[in-house]
């Protein structure tokens, strides 16, 4: 069985399936880098006891093909997988899955938080957090601009943040 | 031209989820003209369109500056800096 390597869905998802489906029968894999993203409830600042995730169906995942190819030019990924929740998710609950296999660790763990920032500013998602006091849009931040930018890549997106017209080039 | 309009978030919950329009552009049809014109369909699209408003643009699914040109028959979308992962 294998699924397509960027998924956007409404259940949850088995990261232990998914590490292992992206390893398959591949002996030339020597690292496997994930990064999970849940959704965060109740802190110090904020009680926030559930999220809406809304996306634009058809661009999302182009997007995100297109940030893999980008993370495939930059770096040795042997394979990748990017699986990103849309719907109403509880505290606690995951948000995102993004997974790089590569021969060493380096490759990897770079590719994976290359994607998780390119993810961040580029693919066009949108969450709206349930709190005692009501719904609300969250606002994007200046600092997930800044680490797009760290590797070079201009992105635009959270008003007062780099410059660069959201391509990436 | 005809476009196809798409809002999504903030937007889409001020101004619906868009739809087919007929669009007379003037000297030059670049996203930025679109969303000028679109500002004077009403006043609910002035305010969620205004210059000082942070808005993206998507021209046929993809990220586009507000300098791009617009062909007969593009999905052109607006929406919210994006706040996934």
């Amino acid at each position: 069985m294998s699924l397509a390597r960027v998924r956007i869905q409404e259940d949850d998802f088995d990261v232990g399936a998914e590490l292992a489906a992206l390893q398959g029968d591949r002996t030339d894999i020597g690292a496997v880098a994930s990064f999970v993203g849940c959704v965060r409830g109740h802190t110090v600042q904020d009680d926030v006891s559930a999220l809406t995730l809304e996306h634009y169906p058809g661009m999302t995942e182009r997007a995100i093909e297109a940030m893999i190819v980008q993370a495939e030019e930059r770096f040795g990924v042997l394979g990748a997988r990017v699986v990103h929740r849309v719907g109403r998710l509880l505290a606690g609950e995951r948000i995102v899955l993004v997974a790089v296999a590569s021969s060493h660790r380096r490759d990897a763990f770079q590719a994976c938080e290359f994607l998780m920032d390119y993810l961040k500013t580029q693919a066009p998602f949108w969450k709206k957090e349930s709190t005692p006091d009501g719904e609300r849009w969250v606002d994007a931040r200046v600092s997930d601009d800044e680490a797009l930018a760290r590797w070079g890549v201009a992105s635009g997106n959270a008003p007062g943040g780099q410059g660069g017209d959201g391509r990436g080039r | 031209m005809k476009l196809t309009l798409r809002y999504f978030a903030s937007l889409r919950e001020s101004l619906g989820a868009g739809g087919e329009i007929e669009w007379a552009p003037g000297a030059e049809a670049t996203a930025a003209a679109l969303r000028t014109w679109l500002r004077a369909q009403s006043p609910a699209h002035a305010q969620a369109l205004a210059p000082e408003r942070a808005v993206r643009v998507a021209v046929d699914q993809a990220l586009a500056d507000e300098s791009a040109l617009l062909h007969d028959g593009a999905e052109v979308a607006f929406f919210p800096p994006v706040t996934g992962g």
